[in-house]
Order: C-alpha cells, then sequence, then structure tokens
C-alpha cells in the first residue's frame, strides 16, 4: 500500500513540476473561469443585484468548464511523445498512476476554484464566505467527484482522434449529478435564510458519489488502458 | 525476483477489429541473442513490440517470458522490459536528470538519483544533465530515451527505430551499446528500417510484412538485398 502511494505521488509530483515550469494550464483554465464569471456578471447583476441563485450556478459552470480544459491538456502532456506508454510500463499498480494525474488535476482545479470564488464574490456580491467550511466542503466534493470521472475519461479517449469533442460529450451526463448537487448546495448556503441541513444533504450525496466512481476508476483503470 | 532466458511467441494474432495486425506469429528469442525486425510501414512492427511489452493484448495466441505468459507475468515481468518506442516518451518540460530520476522512481530503483547519473554519463550528456529536454536534438533525446529504457537493466530490450535522428558517431556508440547488452546476455529485439546499420550487429532478422512473420536468414547477400528480394517476392 505505501508503494502505491508512493507512486502517486511521484506521478502527482511530475505533473506539478511539469506545470510550473509551463503555468499553461493554470493560466488557460484562470483566464477561461474568470472570463466566464465576468461575461455572466454583465448579464446577471443589474444594479449591483444579481438574479437569486445565479451566482451558484456561475460557479459551478465555471468549475466545469475550466475543469474540462484542465483535463483535456493534463492527458495531452502524455499524449505527446506517448509517455503514456512510459508510464504504463513501469511495474506499478496503474490505478496507482490514475490517483496521481486525478491528484495532480484536482490541485490545479482548486487552485482556480480560489480565484473563481474571490471573483464570484466581488462581481455578484454573493455571500459565499458565510460558511466557508460549508462551501470548502462542497467544493472539495464536487471537484473530487468531477475530476474522477474526468479522469478516467480523458485517460480513456487518450489515443482516440476526436477526444477534444467525445471528452465532454461523455464527462457532462456522468457528471450531471456533481452539478446538480453542487449547485444545489451552493444555492442552499447563499439564500436569505441558508438551509445549513440541505447543503449537508448535498454533501452526502457528493461524497457518496465521489466514493462510488472513486472506487469504480481505480477498478477499471488498469484494464481500460490495455489495449 | 522473476527472471527468464527465453522469449517464445506462439501463434500470436492480433486484430483492430477488422483489420489484421498480426497474422500467427511464431518466434523464439533467448538471451544473448540480437535480434532484427525488419518490414515496410505498417507491416505490424509496433503492434508486435506493444504485445512483447505487454501493452497490447494478444487476440490469439500466447507469449511466454520463461515459464510464465503476458497474463500471469504481473508487475515483475514489467520490471523485466525496456521499450523504446518510435516516439521518445520524454516529458519536454523536465530536464534529463528529472526524467530519469521520475522513471527511476516508478521502477523503484534504489538510488534514483545515483542512477540518472550513470544513465546521463552513458548517454554522453552529464553537462546537459539539468537543462530541460525540450532544448535538446533529436539525437540527444534519442540517447536519453534509450538510457531512460534500459535504467532498471531489463532483460529484454525492444527498440523501435532506435537509430532514427543519429549522426554517425552517435549511432556507432549505440551500436556498441547493442553489442554491450548482448554480451550481458540480454534479449534485444531491434525494429528498424536502417538495414544498412545492423546488418552485421543483428544476430539474425526476420521480415513481418503484413502481419505476417518471415525469416530472413538462409540466402546470400547483404541484408538490405535480402530484404527486397524477400518483399518483393511477397508484392
Amino acid at each position: 500500500m505505501r508503494r502505491f502511494f508512493q507512486v502517486a505521488w511521484l506521478v502527482m509530483r511530475k505533473d506539478l513540476r511539469v506545470e510550473t515550469r509551463s503555468w499553461e494550464m493554470v493560466s488557460t483554465t484562470l483566464f477561461f473561469a474568470v472570463s466566464c464569471v465576468l461575461v455572466f456578471s454583465f448579464a446577471f447583476v443589474r444594479g449591483g443585484r444579481a438574479i437569486e441563485g445565479a451566482a451558484s450556478g456561475i460557479l459551478w459552470i465555471a468549475v466545469a468548464f475550466s475543469g474540462t480544459l484542465a483535463l483535456g491538456r493534463a492527458f495531452e502532456r502524455e499524449r505527446y511523445q506517448d509517455a503514456m506508454r512510459a508510464l504504463l510500463m513501469a511495474p506499478v499498480e496503474r490505478s496507482a498512476i490514475y490517483l496521481g494525474k486525478l491528484l495532480g488535476i484536482v490541485l490545479l482545479m482548486a487552485t482556480v476554484e480560489v480565484v473563481v470564488v474571490v471573483a464570484i464574490v466581488f462581481t455578484f456580491r454573493a455571500p459565499l464566505f458565510a460558511y466557508p467550511g460549508y462551501l470548502a466542503a462542497l467544493l472539495a466534493t464536487g471537484t473530487v467527484g468531477f475530476a474522477t470521472v474526468g479522469t478516467l475519461f480523458a485517460a480513456m479517449l487518450l489515443r482516440t482522434r476526436s477526444r477534444g469533442v467525445l471528452l465532454p460529450i461523455l464527462l457532462y451526463p456522468v457528471t450531471f449529478p456533481v452539478l446538480i448537487a453542487g449547485v444545489g448546495g451552493t444555492v442552499a448556503l447563499m439564500g436569505a435564510d441558508p438551509n445549513l441541513d440541505l447543503a449537508r444533504f448535498w454533501t452526502a450525496l457528493l461524497l457518496f458519489f465521489d466514493a462510488v466512481f472513486l472506487t469504480l476508476a481505480l477498478w477499471t483503470f488498469e484494464p481500460v488502458m490495455t489495449e | 525476483m522473476f527472471d527468464f532466458e527465453r522469449l517464445t511467441i506462439d501463434d500470436v494474432s492480433r486484430f483492430y477489429g477488422r483489420r489484421r495486425a498480426l497474422s500467427h506469429v511464431s518466434l523464439s528469442l533467448e538471451q544473448g541473442e540480437l535480434v532484427g525486425l525488419l518490414g515496410p510501414n505498417g507491416a505490424g512492427k509496433s503492434t508486435l513490440l506493444g504485445v512483447l511489452a505487454t501493452l497490447v493484448s494478444p487476440s490469439a495466441g500466447t507469449v511466454h517470458y520463461g515459464d510464465r505468459t503476458g497474463v500471469d507475468g504481473g508487475l515483475e515481468l514489467r520490471s523485466q522490459i525496456g521499450l523504446l518506442s518510435h516516439e521518445l516518451q520524454l516529458y519536454g518540460e523536465l530536464t534529463a536528470r528529472e526524467n530519469l530520476e521520475f522513471f527511476a522512481g516508478l521502477f523503484d530503483l534504489s538510488d534514483p538519483a545515483a542512477r540518472a547519473s550513470e544513465a546521463l554519463e552513458r548517454a554522453g550528456l552529464t553537462a546537459r544533465g539539468d537543462d530541460v529536454v525540450l532544448g535538446f536534438s533529436r539525437g540527444m533525446r534519442q540517447r536519453l530515451a534509450l538510457e531512460r529504457a534500459l535504467l532498471h537493466h531489463p532483460r529484454l530490450v525492444l527498440l523501435d527505430e532506435p537509430f532514427t535522428g543519429l549522426d554517425e558517431q552517435s549511432t556507432q556508440t549505440l551500436s556498441d551499446r547493442l553489442r554491450a547488452l548482448r554480451d550481458d546476455r540480454r534479449i534485444v529485439l531491434i525494429a528498424t528500417h536502417d538495414h544498412d546499420v545492423v546488418d552485421g550487429l543483428v544476430d539474425r532478422a526476420v521480415l513481418i510484412d503484413n502481419g505476417r512473420l518471415l525469416s530472413l536468414d538462409g540466402s546470400d547477400g547483404t541484408l538490405r538485398e535480402r530484404y527486397r528480394s524477400a518483399v518483393g517476392s511477397r508484392r
């Protein structure tokens, strides 16, 4: 088990090191997510007041779209020079490679989310920081759920020519519950009368989704990656 | 630790949908043997290397690594295989040393830093070890990729077009390195189009054409002449 996590750590550290050399994924996803927030703020904020619930929807749209960008790019790096094959040749549990890639993507998405949340607080005057613990739990479980499915699909599509088109087509229907739960939980936190029980329910649902899909992904990664 | 002395490919076929990439391929390789795998583009060379590397499952037939098959060989088997693909499988944003240390870590080698330094020295890249790979020439990347594939001293060495992009001196150095692997009792299979380079280097050569394997031994002439004759007779 120690070796399993050691390999996941090595893969994640490699991905982060590559990213810190180019800042390619962070800059692209951040720019995209913040642009998304700004564009929607022009549509949904009137006289300094936003339409109720709009901020939660924008937050999760920004998370989903920027996450999709990050997923595509993260595996494009493995495709370049066929580096994925070298990873798969290593005498390690392939699910550990999956976990390492997943952790790298989750960290990247978390970095983007911090900026997006701040941008939404300012542009929509949304009380996102009223319950920071609840919001962090929602974002953490939602991000892990989205990235868990996304990492598996992005890896599966690595050798597919139309992977850029196929990834969102496959990913969004499966992660629809994540986005619904994320929006539902965030709305529950931001209303005039916050419903913490409802926020807890959506967070628990996300946790359940994470557990199911993480187990499935770890289990299927090995056969999926063998041609 | 698992090891093997012989690789036996037994009636292996591989289909991609209706397309036949390998058809009833049988071949045996012994340790200390350097074998050339020749064939036109799309003949099935890379697929065969993929099957031997356990990255591609055969549709039919079995590959035996000593007394184990690719299916039951598991992680121990993978630790005895080194693959250099036509694509060099390096991370361009990382330095040469970081690439080697990363793979040394994945292979659970002791003292990855020392292993990386030794590999850099063998690749003739000690002075460039801390430069990112993106700035390297094709030849430098090729040398680095070869050492990356050999980092864990595998029993089975699979090389896909290892001479691509190498100048004369680097070609000579690589040839010497391959002879050293043979002397070290490794099993080396080289898929290549550089017939003149491997003529005299390999112990024997086989031809793969349209997924079928043929021997190129037993007739006179250079390897190129034998290849032309064999391929020509099949057209």
